[in-house]
């Protein structure tokens, strides 16, 4: 591994361990039971297979996100929008999953499909706008969460509300599109295989193909790639439908794999939580799982402490903004990497 | 000998692990000029910023008359009476000039600010050193040899006594540095120390007392100037003999490269940069377009190459009409660019050697054999062209925002003469390049040229358009003002005349330059 890269290992480390300890001292505040809390927030994950399982299923739309993140980064853009792909991706395949009679093996794939077609229309809209006129996506994709989020309700309840239930909830998918839960008692499902695709084909794209070429040499300098003739326009434009498919198809996996009805009543947040997976893992398609499992054990953690004692899971939003600040700052640990540098360098002189 | 400055052991480790200055000694005399040379990123702008205050060394120690100094910040070296030039100018555009030079020290009167007194003390210090500026004029409207002016007067203003100048004549005309020179020996006279850093060691010849020689973060030597040939310090420079004149081979043009027909570009401003411009590029030849920066060149180029839409006007690249084409088409007709600004244009400078060196052809039949690209085939070329260009790094995986500037340009050079263009542009192919990388980008140059391409060299260096180009044109307030068939018939005075606007050549126009 290259210097460069153990100091930004290390310095990860550092942030979650002293991000940890902030909790703790929060948790010991607030708390009449801290050292109780604090261990099931730290242990409860691996107590039982299906709290073991929770942190799993976790982390599965965790990674559609944060994939679908980090690409739009690379490319020097911004995706706040990946929530409302991902949700509408989960939309249009709750409709393909109530509606479309297909066999067994079909059914999920062709769901999953128009899930990702669903995240890519979400995600063009602001690619087309930023690369025609300049508007920020940064802007745009965050309104359209709200757009999609309004137009995604219109169509499950007003169209395939199921009436019979007693809560505001779609009518039952299909069982032929389910994503089979394949490790009972846990509801780990055949998503997990789609999410290590989605990583694969991520890391593949970027750095092995001409597109992601493209897009990485767009996003590290804008002119520079303007003028070797790459074609930043339209890099822009597919940089954001890509990162529109890859959410869609997370949120196609989510409600085949877990829901088998779509009862969202708000935007469920996984794309705003993939901000924080892509910004853990530096944008590295292969780094995204691991930052995703990570988020993914501090939420159910969190869960499981809410449930078993008196502190309630929003210490971890504290967690998690101190571990994001000192992630990101520059300057942290930047004295004493400076010094490691100097030292090395008059032993290699 | 009496020593003003002395610095001992001076060592600096940038955060990225480069190790720009070890056991530096470096010491100067009190009132004489003395030459900081050596090649690109040999640590010459990193001494001097640790002397300014700009950087903290990891060690070493600085004696300023007689005592030692701690210099935490530019606040203790400007009130030690060190003032700095930076290499690029630091003034407030939108301010008088008057109004920079005494900018933080502003006279008052009562509590506002005290114009008349400005100007006056802006002219009686100009008047004093032979800095002659009008106090009245906003920087954004005066040449770059004025600012450079506006830079020195800002410096003594703050009491400096020391003065660093980092590559001071970088972007100045001959008479503006002829200039520059007489104010500086001015400066000498009466009493003040120079420090000079530049890359032209005909100017170091011209005006130092004594040269200190750089290379690679280490000292290598002092000498007094007048013992010390051109050809003596380039190789304490280098390490080797340089080649500081190349000899350009005669040429029998072929067939127009490149044809310009009237091209206009009137910026957002209203105001128009580039007013009817023509002239023809024919293959195996050089066309060099000399000028002062800031008139229409850069815009000039930015159109023939994709960056920027004419107003009006054709362009017509290796027989195609590229008007108003993006960069993409204009390179498929065959056409190669040197940009002017490396960091800009040049390279994505956290991007690898090797994938800043297959932007041009990252989506070619080579690189991309099957659906992927092969990684295998980008290392290769990575590594040939490496190689063959001369790039000194460890690997060509490095990023290149860790090479020095020479080395930098070695990239850009390489991945555009490698494509076999038809036609290069190269605008200020050298700039702020050594010794050593100049003679090899100029040598290049001219085999690309030799073996039939059509080059159109833009450059402030007179020295340099004058021994590469076979025909020459002055470019002034966005015209063609002067055009010689035969470069080597052409003074540099001369030149410098047409330059400046003072002479201009009556064109038939729609001929202009063809
Ligand atoms: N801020 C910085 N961070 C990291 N490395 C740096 C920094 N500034 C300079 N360097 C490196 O330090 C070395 C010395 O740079 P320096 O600018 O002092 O060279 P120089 O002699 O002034 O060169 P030039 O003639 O190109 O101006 C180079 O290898 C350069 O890449
Ligand atoms: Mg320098």
């Amino acid at each position: 591994m290259k210097k460069e890269h153990v100091f930004e290992v290390v310095r990860s480390l550092v942030a979650i361990l002293l991000a940890m300890l902030l909790g703790f001292i929060v948790t010991y505040l607030v708390s009449k039971q801290p050292g109780e809390a604090f261990q099931s927030f730290l242990t409860g994950p691996f107590t039982s297979p299906r709290r073991f399982g929770n942190l799993i299923e976790a982390a599965i739309p965790l990674t559609f996100t944060g994939l679908a993140v980090s690409m739009a980064f690379q490319a020097a853009q911004f995706n706040i929008g990946a929530e409302g792909q991902f949700f509408f991706g989960a939309t249009a395949a709750t409709i393909v999953g109530i509606t479309v009679p297909a066999p067994g093996w079909l059914h999920p794939i062709l769901a999953l499909a128009v899930g990702g077609v669903a995240g890519a229309f979400v995600g063009w809209i602001p690619g087309v706008l930023k690369a025609r006129w300049g508007a920020s996506e940064l802007v745009s994709s965050l309104m359209l969460n709200y757009v999609f989020f309004r137009v995604g309700m219109y169509l499950i309840n007003y169209h395939y509300r199921d009436t019979t239930a007693g809560a505001m909830v779609s009518l039952p998918l299909k069982e032929t599109s389910w994503l089979t839960q394949f490790l009972p008692p846990t509801r780990i499902h055949y998503g997990i295989f789609v999410a290590i695709l989605a990583v694969i084909f991520t890391y593949l794209f970027l750095y092995r193909s001409r597109w992601g070429y493209a897009l990485r040499m767009t996003g590290l300098n804008l002119p520079f790639a303007n003028y070797s003739g790459i074609n930043t326009t339209s890099v822009i434009t597919y940089s954001q439908v890509i990162s529109g498919v890859v959410a869609g198809i997370g949120g196609a996996v989510e409600m085949l794999g877990i829901y088998h009805r779509f009862q969202w009543l708000a935007l469920p947040g996984y794309g705003f939580d993939g901000i924080i997976v892509a910004i853990l893992a530096r944008n590295n398609p292969l780094g995204i799982p691991l930052a995703a499992l990570f988020l993914a054990y501090l939420r159910t953690g969190a869960d499981i402490m809410a449930r078993t004692t008196d502190v309630s899971a929003e210490m971890i939003t504290v967690i998690q903004a101190v571990m994001i600040l000192l992630v990101t700052a520059q300057a942290f640990l930047a004295g004493w990497k400076h010094r490691i540098v100097v030292k090395e360098a008059k032993q290699s002189v | 000998m009496d020593v003003l400055l002395e610095m001992k052991g001076i060592e600096k480790i940038y955060p990225n692990g480069v190790v720009a200055n070890q056991g530096v000694d470096f010491s100067v005399a009190p009132g004489e000029i003395h030459a900081l040379v050596g090649e690109n990123g040999a640590g010459k702008t990193t001494l001097m910023k640790i002397l300014f205050g700009l950087e903290q060394p990891e060690g070493g120690t600085i004696t300023y008359k007689g005592k030692p100094l701690h210099i935490a910040s530019p606040h203790v070296a400007i009130a030690n009476g060190i003032g700095m030039v930076h290499q690029h100018f630091m003034l407030v555009p939108s301010l008088s000039i008057a109004e920079n030079v005494v900018l933080g020290l502003e006279p008052k009167r009562g509590l506002s600010f005290d114009w008349k007194t400005a100007v006056s003390q802006t002219e009686e210090l100009a008047a004093r050193y032979n800095l002659p500026v009008n106090p009245t004029a906003r920087v954004q409207d005066i040449p770059v040899g004025m600012r450079q002016k506006v830079e020195i007067l800002k410096a003594l203003m703050r009491g400096a006594e020391l003065l660093v100048l980092d590559e001071p004549t970088a972007v100045l005309t001959p008479q503006e540095t002829t200039e520059l020179f007489a104010a500086l020996k001015k400066l000498k006279s009466q009493g003040h120390t120079i420090i000079f850093i530049s890359h032209k060691l005909r100017e170091v010849k011209e005006i130092s007392d004594r040269v200190t020689v750089m290379r690679a973060g280490r000292l290598i030597g002092v000498t007094d100037t007048a013992t010390a040939t051109e050809r003596d310090i380039s190789r304490m420079m280098v390490g080797r003999d340089v080649v500081l004149h190349v000899d350009k081979p005669p040429t029998t043009p072929g067939d127009a490269v490149l044809r310009v027909e009237g091209v206009r570009y009137v910026a957002d401003t209203g105001k128009e940069v580039v007013k009817g411009v023509s002239f023809e590029v024919r293959a195996g030849e050089v066309l060099g377009i000399a000028g002062v920066e800031g008139n229409g060149q850069r815009e000039l180029v930015e159109i023939l190459t994709g960056l920027r839409k004419p107003s009006a006007g054709r362009v017509i690249a290796a027989g195609k009409n590229v008007t108003g084409k993006d960069c993409r088409a204009v390179r498929q007709a065959g056409v190669g660019h040197i940009p002017e600004d490396r960091m800009t244009h040049g390279v994505a400078g956290l991007g690898t050697i090797e994938e800043n060196l297959i932007a041009d052809r990252y989506d070619s039949k080579a690189l991309n054999p099957r659906f992927l690209l092969s990684l295998k085939s980008v290392s290769e070329l990575g590594k040939k062209l490496v190689k063959e260009f001369d790039i000194r790094t460890q690997s060509p995986k490095t990023p290149v925002k860790m090479l020095s500037g020479g080395n930098i340009q070695k990239v850009v050079v390489a991945r555009e003469f490698s494509a076999n263009p038809k036609l290069i542009v190269a605008n200020q192919p050298t700039r702020g390049v050594d010794v050593g990388a100049t003679e090899f980008i100029h040598k290049k140059l001219l085999e690309n040229c030799a073996e039939g391409a059509g080059v159109l060299l833009i450059s402030a260096d007179l020295n340099e358009v004058m021994s590469l180009s076979h025909r020459l044109a002055v470019m002034y307030g966005g015209e063609i003002v002067a055009v010689f068939p035969n470069a080597d018939e052409v003074t540099e005075e001369e030149l410098g005349l047409y330059m400046l606007g003072v002479k201009r050549m009556k064109l038939a126009a729609g001929s202009e330059a063809s």
